[in-house]
């Protein structure tokens, strides 16, 4: 496998809004749902109404319901990204503390929140690259800690080509043995303490194109 | 008891001193004390400990004191979009102290609640736990310590003589925790209203958490992110 190969099947793989709809697939009726910032935003944007799915965001609001018009838009309205927000019928608003009480306190069924490396013990690393890039935490270790589900959503490979889903993570960790799921651009996978076990590929995507052969299995 | 409605930002803020602690409210620009931080941008109050999620955003907001060198010290959960914190974290100008968000929420909550400590999972085996007292519950927890302040700057939308706050959707935030964990709460509000104006039910904040209180003018209230369905 060459490094060409990898960039075509990289193009192959899902849309960003293929892997929100695959996501959106896996959550409950009527469940509470958390979503980081990036790309996991798009499945607020892409949940079906019908789905009664409650989308609570950690700066203080729970019932976030996609975007507001440029009639609509109110500057005090926004999600944990700072990105404009709107609000479905039975919304409510909260301080932080009530906010990640919900969280730390189990009430949040699923949570969506994107990575810069997993690993096949269900570690995440995604705040800091040290002595290059300090994100902070946020609310994420919070997140991997309290809510009953975790799906990390992130694209397949790093823009340099290394594979984001390893053996062991080498950056600092967010949480340790928290990830229940991975969603990238080339499949589904679900951490197996020595493995990643391969729910499902993105079509014309094959186990060779998903990093070292001895780390996913069908 | 002597009046807490002060006649504008310049009277609520003249005892601060260099080297305070101050907690501000807001996450990201949304609710964040606009009059108060441009007082102490003004006033050139140095060596500050600045308490607050994100100190400003995208020049912005606390990031104003940033720019003018006044934060020697600041405690926040996130750093990104904020790239006057993140040269001066890593030029060693400012302390940066990485709290997770909701201990971070937690211990500001605690301080103003009585609280000695508490034990969360949040952080463990993490680089937050590095000298933390570790205890097993159903799972090992981390011992956190409340978080307290000399000052408090917040801003709600509504707020009355007595300093009970009304605030608009999300921007409550960290705002109601702060004045509660801070020795002075400082409100500044879009709306002064007299006393029995808030309906009793409505009050998110009750006013003995406020010290002082003001009616702020000229806010931008800006969007950080606009997104419009469309």
């Amino acid at each position: 496998m060459n490094t060409k190969n990898e960039t075509i099947n990289v193009r192959q793989g899902w849309s960003k809004f293929r892997m929100a709809d695959e996501i959106i697939e896996l959550i409950e009726p009527n469940s509470s749902l958390n979503l980081g910032i990036g790309m996991p935003t798009l499945i607020a944007e892409r949940m079906p109404r019908e789905k009664r799915v409650f989308i609570h965001s950690e700066n203080g609001v729970l019932g976030v319901s996609g975007r507001p018009t440029r009639q609509t838009v109110s500057p005090t309205l926004i999600n944990a990204g700072k990105e404009t927000i709107s609000i479905g019928p039975g919304a409510s608003f909260f301080d932080s503390a009530l906010s990640f009480g919900m969280i730390r306190g189990g009430h949040i069924d699923m949570c969506v929140l994107g990575g810069m490396e997993v690993d096949c013990a269900g570690n995440l690393a995604n705040w800091m690259i040290p002595g290059k890039k300090v994100t902070g935490m946020g609310g994420a270790m919070d997140l991997v800690n309290g809510a009953k589900q975790i799906i990390v959503m992130l694209t397949h490979f790093s823009k340099d080509g290394d594979v984001k889903l390893v053996k062991q993570c080498s950056l600092p960790l967010t949480g340790k043995a928290v990830v229940d799921l991975v969603v990238t651009d080339l499949g589904i996978f679900r951490p197996a303490m020595t493995h990643f076990v391969v729910e499902k590929m993105a079509d014309g995507i094959g186990l060779d194109d998903l990093g070292p052969r001895d780390l996913f299995f069908a | 008891m002597s009046s807490k409605v002060y006649p504008n930002a310049v009277a609520a803020l003249h005892d601060l001193v260099d080297g305070i602690s101050l907690m501000s409210g807001g996450f990201g620009l949304c609710g964040i004390p606009e009059n108060s931080i441009a007082e102490i941008a003004r006033r050139g109050i140095t060596r500050i400990h600045a308490i607050s999620n994100n100190i400003g955003n995208s020049g912005r907001g606390l990031a104003i004191l940033l720019k003018q060198h006044q934060i020697t010290e600041a405690t926040c959960s996130y750093v990104g979009g904020n790239p006057d914190l993140e040269e001066q974290m890593l030029s060693g100008e400012v302390k940066v102290n990485l709290v997770p968000q909701g201990t971070f929420s937690e211990r500001i909550r605690a301080a103003g609640m009585g609280i000695r400590g508490f034990y969360t999972p949040t952080g463990y085996a993490t680089l937050v736990a590095e000298g933390k007292e570790v205890r097993e519950f159903d799972r090992p927890c981390l011992l956190e310590l409340p978080l307290s302040a000399d000052y408090a700057i917040i801003k709600a939308e509504i707020g009355d003589e007595y300093g009970n706050l009304w605030f608009k959707e999300t921007a409550r935030n960290f705002s109601p925790l702060m004045a509660m964990a801070a020795r002075v709460a400082i409100a500044e509000v879009e709306r002064l209203v007299p006393l029995g104006s808030i309906e009793p039910e409505n009050v998110h904040l009750p006013g003995i958490f406020i010290q002082r209180i003001y009616q702020g003018q000229g806010y931008l209230n800006d969007i950080e992110v606009p997104i419009y369905n469309e």
